[in-house]
């Protein structure tokens, strides 16, 4: 069989192509991006796209699904928040052609705003969730997940880490199966939730539940292997490979399906090992229900609940191996950092040196320019989610009146504000507010690679299309005052920004300037 | 098992190194697995890669104290990843310096004895000077290459094997280059 390296994000996308899948979707985001970006480069008879957000994206993944087609919809862990909507009723409808749900979650917050933990959601929104643990895995889990979605009816979620995304290894190939659209039959008992079919539903998700407990029990997607019946450690994801290197000789039960969980070997392994751990990133989450099960097992105690797992922290944990290093420390000087900085040249540090010189509280938002919160030019003084900035900047100025708007703007980039940054622009034009909006129109998604978006004007498949008119778009939810300039036109930028934040009445700047690395 | 890791900052073609490497380890009969980092990166930070390879790799992050080699395409970066180095783990280091934000600004300073400090306590290390290397190329691009030619001479494979891995993972244009860039490296002397 052939055998190539993959990214493990490269590995889900050759998953999804050999399963067959039709219709693939996303927004980019750090550390899942590369799923639709290979796709759309090496496998192009999958109709990809990226979508404004990830809401979006999963419901342009359902609507596939339900129309007959094997779909996918790839986001990382906070992008599921924003999908989180569709993906509790979309668990109650259920599929037609199979739906799969890509979400990387980022221990460490390497590239994100927060490390929760999604295993959660799959319990929450009661829908199977698969984690594969090397790229081998991520090829074969999210080939698997579009088989058990048709099977059991039921979106299936594949969660990775940024580890498991990022991580190279070998994979086999094989040949895409050819799965032909499956027709569209209305059936409105599935399809429409009402109150009167919603209940039902829940009835029957409960009952595929089981069934896929079952499955969870017996497929060997979680499997027991045996070792020194002296201690036996629960692990998934990336930490059940340091569990295998770190203690090789120890009992392991490997959880590749999270949810359902497997309580019949989960009971066998505990009664069959004098000593129970459990070694998982994040949350207790499997040490819980093993816990609620009944076993009584070590695992937070000694392993951390925040930040990513490394081979060091498991063996230190389990071993009490320290791996000092053999050198002397260096010391004659302190090692310069390289933290990370907008480019030199960047559109937004021309901003920023404006806002910083009016001294304005500064709402921001999620994209490059969010480094605009860190020296030289610190003029950042919230920021939280996509789209965040411009209804806390209304929040702003609902607190202290009026007078607030005139000190203080929100900042947002082209691609967020397309995201969500317009029904808070909305809404600040409807509940009266004064404030100033700058869009940093950059052309691209400029942090996750310089992805396209609709005011690009250019599809993920390269293809011409609409551009969207950000300014127009503006003056049609009612913003009377719109400009567009240009950030390195230093002065007439100044001028243009005290003016419109000193004006008692909604505007936008569309501060528009290409990215320096954008092609 | 084999522990590498590549070290240099964003842009220096850290990650293609490391997939050449894996690349003629996977068809030398190797298990392989990589760890990279990616966002971030192209905004000027410190970029690594490990890759290991052998019979079974599990964990695709090297153990502190577990790597082999450290090839280090920037002076600073190689005192970033030091704790990494196994005892008697050599050092391949080019010389050249990327003057990190701090030291731009003149907040800090570069520090001036690392090569000494580095000479002293991990003997077998090596420094290198690329420039003549890379000017015969014809490409500064071909740094990441010129340096896994340095490596090669510390591994067990064939050149024939590198050139293999080479043609495979690079642009079909830019392959005589990057062979002819390989070779300099692997004839490089410290
Ligand atoms: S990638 Fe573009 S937008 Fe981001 S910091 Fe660099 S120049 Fe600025």
């Amino acid at each position: 069989m052939e055998k190539k390296v993959l990214l493990g994000n490269e590995a889900i996308a050759r998953g999804a192509y050999e399963a067959g899948c039709h219709v693939a979707t996303a927004y980019p985001g750090t550390p899942s991006t590369e799923i639709l970006e290979t796709i759309a480069r090496d496998y192009r008879n999958i109709k990809a796209q990226w979508s404004p957000n990830e809401k979006v994206a999963l419901e342009v993944a359902a609507g596939a699904s339900v129309a007959g087609a094997r779909s996918m919809a790839a986001m990382k862990h906070v992008g599921l928040n924003v999908a989180a909507d569709p993906l509790f009723t979309f668990s109650y409808t259920g599929v037609n052609g199979a739906l799969v749900i890509i979400n990387a979650d980022d221990p460490q917050a390497w590239s994100s705003q927060n490390e929760q933990d999604n295993r959660w959601l799959a319990r929450a929104a009661k829908l199977p969730m698969i984690e594969p643990s090397d790229p081998q895995e991520c090829k074969a889990f999210t080939k698997l997940a579009f088989d058990l979605s048709e099977e059991y009816d039921r979106p299936v979620i594949v969660r990775i880490t940024t580890r498991i995304a990022h991580s190279q290894g070998i994979v086999e190939i094989q040949d895409r199966k050819e799965v032909p659209v499956k027709p569209f039959v209305r059936n409105p008992q599935k399809y429409v939730m009402l109150p009167v079919h919603a209940r039902p539903r829940h009835v029957f998700i409960e009952q595929q539940l089981l069934k896929l407990k079952e499955y969870s029990e017996t497929s060997g997607i979680n499997r027991i292997e045996w070792g020194n019946k002296k201690r036996g450690i629960i692990t998934d994801s990336v930490a059940y490979q340091y569990v295998k290197e770190t203690c090789p000789d120890d009992s392991v039960l490997k959880i590749g399906m999270v949810w359902p969980m497997p309580d019949a070997m989960i009971r066998e392994f505990a009664a069959g090992v004098e000593s129970l751990y459990v070694v998982e990133e994040l949350d207790p989450f499997i040490e819980d229900y093993v816990k609620a099960l009944g076993f009584p097992c070590t695992g937070k105690e000694i392993i951390p609940l925040c930040f990513e797992l490394t081979p060091d922290i498991v063996d230190q944990a389990l071993n009490g191996r320290g791996h000092a290093s053999p050198y002397p420390k260096y010391e004659s000087n302190p090692i310069p950092p390289r933290p990370p900085a907008l480019c030199k040249g960047c559109p937004h540090s021309f901003v920023f040196n404006v806002l910083k010189k009016l001294d304005l509280n500064i709402n921001g938002d999620i994209g490059c320019y969010t480094l605009g919160a860190l020296p030289p030019y610190s003029a950042m003084h919230s920021q939280g989610c996509m789209g965040a900035s411009i209804g806390m900047h209304l929040g702003f100025e609902k607190a202290h009146g009026p007078e607030m708007a005139r000190k203080s703007v929100a900042v947002i980039g082209d691609s967020t504000f397309v995201h969500s940054g317009i029904t808070p622009l909305i809404d600040l034009v409807y509940n009266r507010g004064t404030g100033t909006v700058l869009i940093l129109d950059n052309r691209g998604t400029a942090m996750t690679g310089h992805q396209d978006h609709p005011a690009t004007g250019v599809t993920l498949m390269g293809e011409q299309t609409h551009e969207l008119d950000i300014a127009a778009l503006a003056r049609a939810v009612g913003v009377k005052r719109v400009v567009t300039a240009d950030p390195a036109k230093v002065e007439e930028f100044e001028r243009i920004v005290r003016e419109e934040v000193a004006a008692e009445e909604p505007s936008v700047i569309v501060s528009l300037r290409k990215c320096i690395l954008k092609k | 098992m084999k522990n590498v890791i590549f070290a240099g900052v964003g842009g220096q073609g850290v990650i293609l190194a490391s997939k050449i490497l894996m690349e003629v380890a996977m068809n030398a009969g190797y298990d392989v697995k990589e760890s990279e980092v990616h966002g971030m990166a192209q905004r000027g930070g410190s970029v690594d890669c490990n890759v290991r390879y052998g019979e079974k790799v599990h964990s695709p992050l090297i153990p502190r104290a577990g790597a082999d080699y450290i090839v280090s395409l920037e002076l600073l970066e190689t005192m970033r990843k030091m704790e990494y180095l196994a005892p008697e783990g050599t050092l391949i280091v080019n010389r050249e310096k990327v003057d990190p934000a701090p030291v731009q600004t003149g907040a800090m300073q570069y520090p001036a004895d690392i090569e000494e400090w580095v000479k002293e306590h991990v003997p077998g290390s090596v420094f290198l000077d690329t420039a003549g290397a890379l000017k015969e190329a014809g490409s500064k691009k071909a740094l990441n290459i010129v340096m896994l030619g340095v490596l090669s001479n510390y591994l067990e494979f064939t050149e024939e094997q590198w050139a293999a891995g080479i043609r495979s993972l690079v642009k079909e244009k830019f392959v005589d280059m990057n062979i002819k860039a390989f070779t300099l490296g692997r004839g490089l002397k410290a």
